[in-house]
């Protein structure tokens, strides 16, 4: 019977191998449909000829980058020169991204901090708390935070109650505010990995290092954040990349002059002014940007976790 | 001699309290310069918090804690001379063996050069000058151990604190690296205080071994001061094996004292302070100071009936129920040398102790 129990073998093998494919399916489906055919969809349409009404015509065209980077003049028959609007809205949006991330880093890491540092038992309800303002709606959550903003909101009440200012700040329509709104809306991505990561790690290692005569300073710069980095690397990007691309917290509390690329992307498939080429070719250079941005993250990440190994 | 007087770590009265939990009550030690001392004790025993508190990284509650006569209770354990060897080593694990060794003397001040120089002296001193360049991972548990020992001996501290680092070992590491710690201590002459639940380790390596149990110092001496002359229950039951007997004291004279047991027997021990005429307490006898007869050697021999044989390697366990009185273990060594002979199951056999075995305890 040994040639039976041989082939059997390697009938439970193939079993192995086709059941593999069959539970991989789930997330071949999910790539395809929602993640390539979408960009795939974005990629085309970045090259095809505007419809006055939105839509397009299934025309090549190279008009859609030609408008984001080349300035034509007034009538458009000039030679190309750079075209700085939307260059320049894309680095507002970059920089107003990497405030916002640099926000949450600073907020977050001694919160995640203060959690993972709380006894066992207590530790969900910190994260749980944490969670609580997530439950409601971006767009809610976006427009209550102007309310409280505002020049006649709590906050400017509150300040004004208490003799710290005199004349309201004016803080709606400004830089900050989108700012804070992006913080507002991703903090808890920059919380949990975090948390999860200063959680994982060694306390041990601190007193090791106060044991050997390092500071606290120095413990947290040469120990505690070396071994915590991942988790902080991943916070950034998970707070850079849709901050990168958000167009409620801007439209909501920046007003038309703190305009930023997601705003741009929006309009141009909203209602009937639309140019979708336009959109789809910004949408395009977004993601080619946060595609780099990632890899560089992405590169550093493996080091740093090669580094542990 | 007169060097060995110098007090390195004086505790004083020092209690821990956490909450309604007091973890240590009122320890008194004096450790002294040079020496080999090791805390022994169950898991829970406070001997761990004593250590952390010498360290710095726990407070003491009440009393306090002298470094060669300084008070060290205000200083933060970065900036206490002492240093620890962790029970998992506490390796920083993105840092090379050799910034490893160099990270405490580089803390002091020391210019790298000079740290690393003198970090690569600390790596030879514990054979691991070829994984300098390695991570910590790549390594062993034992080249870690050796590495978390080197960390810790490069800033060149006055007390070297060690918490239970052979425990993650095996048993064969562990017998070899007892030696080295040893050695290593007598070569840098720094004071080590060593924190064990392993008796063996306190026996073989120690120059005095304090012996703790339920927060509180049960016996302080030498290696063969605590196991022959054990001075309470706890400590004859937690080093080595020992047997109990239950007897009345009838009286004391001088060191010696006289007592019988339940059944009337008379035996003949040794004193111990705290117990007079008329106590009802233990007795403690070693199973290796016992030995079989056919007759009774003296009036004091106890008759019994051997159970069991068990053979252990280098000696053999006689198990005997005595006629009058609890069940006692004989050791014979597994030699020829001696008329030792092994009784079988079911023969009658007198139990005869060597003077000086058989010791009174206060419970």
């Amino acid at each position: 019977m040994a040639g039976g129990a041989a082939s059997g073998g390697s009938a439970r093998s193939d079993t192995y191998k086709e059941a593999r494919y069959w539970l991989l399916a789930p997330s071949w489906v999910v790539l395809i449909f929602v993640v390539l055919i979408p960009v795939l969809m974005m990629l085309i349409y970045s090259f095809l000829t505007k419809e006055f009404r939105g839509g397009v015509i299934w025309e090549f065209s190279l008009d859609a980058y030609d408008q984001f980077f080349c300035s034509r003049g007034l009538f458009g028959d000039e030679p190309c020169s750079i075209e700085w609007t939307y260059i320049n809205i894309f680095w507002r949006s970059i920089w107003q991204a990497g405030a916002a991330t640099l926000l949450s880093l600073v907020i977050g890491f001694p919160t995640a901090y203060f959690i993972a540092t709380r006894p066992e038992r207590v530790r969900p309800v910190w994260v749980f708390l944490i969670t609580i303002p997530y439950w409601v709606n971006l767009l809610i959550r976006t427009v209550s935070m102007k309310f409280m903003l505002r020049d006649n909101g709590p906050l400017n009440d509150m300040l004004l109650a208490t003799g710290i200012i005199d004349d309201p700040l004016r803080i709606v329509n400004t830089n900050f505010a989108v700012q804070l709104g992006l913080f507002y809306s991703y903090l808890p991505f920059m919380v949990l990995p975090i948390y999860a990561s200063v959680e994982r790690y060694n306390f041990t290692l601190s007193e090791a290092a106060a044991d050997l005569y390092a500071s606290k300073w120095v413990t947290l710069r040469r120990i505690l954040i070396p071994a915590v980095k991942p988790g902080v690397i991943a916070g950034c990007i998970l707070v850079f990349v849709p901050s990168l691309g958000s167009f409620l917290a801007p439209d909501l509390l920046g007003g038309a002059k703190n305009f930023m690329i997601g705003s741009l992307i929006e309009e141009q498939f909203k209602g009937n002014a639309g140019n979708w080429p336009f959109g789809a070719a910004a949408s395009m250079i977004l993601l080619t940007a946060v595609l780099i941005i990632l890899v560089i993250f992405a590169r550093q990440q493996a080091r740093a976790q090669k580094a542990v190994n | 001699m007169s060097d060995d007087q110098t007090i390195a770590v004086d505790v004083r009265n020092a209690v821990k309290r956490y909450g309604d939990f007091t973890a240590l009550k009122e320890i008194s030690l004096a450790i002294r310069d040079n020496e080999f001392f090791t805390l022994l004790g169950p898991s829970g025993c406070g001997k761990t918090t004593l250590l952390r508190m010498i360290a710095g990284f726990e407070d003491v509650t009440e009393g306090g804690i002298f470094l060669f006569g300084d008070e060290i209770e205000s200083l933060p354990p970065n900036k206490r001379p002492v240093n620890t060897v962790f029970q998992n080593y506490a390796l920083f694990p993105l840092m090379t063996v050799l910034e490893n060794v160099s990270f405490g003397l580089e803390m002091l001040g020391t210019a790298k050069t000079e740290a690393r120089k003198r970090a690569g002296e600390m790596l030879e001193l514990v054979q691991l000058t070829q994984f300098a360049n390695r991570k910590p991972s790549q390594l062993s548990g034992g080249q870690q151990q050796r590495v978390a020992l080197a960390r810790a001996l490069a800033p060149n501290p006055k007390v070297l604190l060690l918490d239970e680092p052979l425990s993650a070992l095996d048993l064969k590491l562990r017998q070899t690296m007892r030696f080295e710690l040893k050695e290593i201590q007598r070569e840098t002459g720094i004071t080590f205080i060593f924190v064990t639940h392993d008796q063996e380790e306190a026996l073989t390596m120690s120059d005095r071994v304090a012996v703790m149990s339920a927060g509180a110092l049960q016996q302080l001496g030498d290696a063969r001061d605590i196991y022959e002359r054990p001075h309470n229950m706890f400590v004859a039951d937690f080093i080595g094996e020992t047997n109990l007997l239950e007897v009345t004291v009838d009286k004391v004279e001088g060191a010696r004292a006289l007592c019988h047991l339940g059944g009337g027997h008379a035996l003949g021990c040794e004193a111990t302070e705290g117990v007079g005429a008329g106590a009802h307490v233990h007795l403690s006898v070693r199973p290796e100071r016992l030995y079989l007869s056919d007759a009774p050697v003296a009036d004091e021999s106890l008759k019994g009936t051997v159970r069991h044989n068990i053979f252990v390697g280098t000696d053999i366990q006689s198990i005997v129920d005595l006629e009058d009185g609890p069940r006692m273990t004989v050791r014979t060594s597994n030699s020829d040398r001696g008329n030792k002979r092994i009784f079988e199951p079911g023969t009658t056999a007198f139990i005869n102790m060597e003077r000086g075995a058989a010791r009174l305890l206060v419970d």
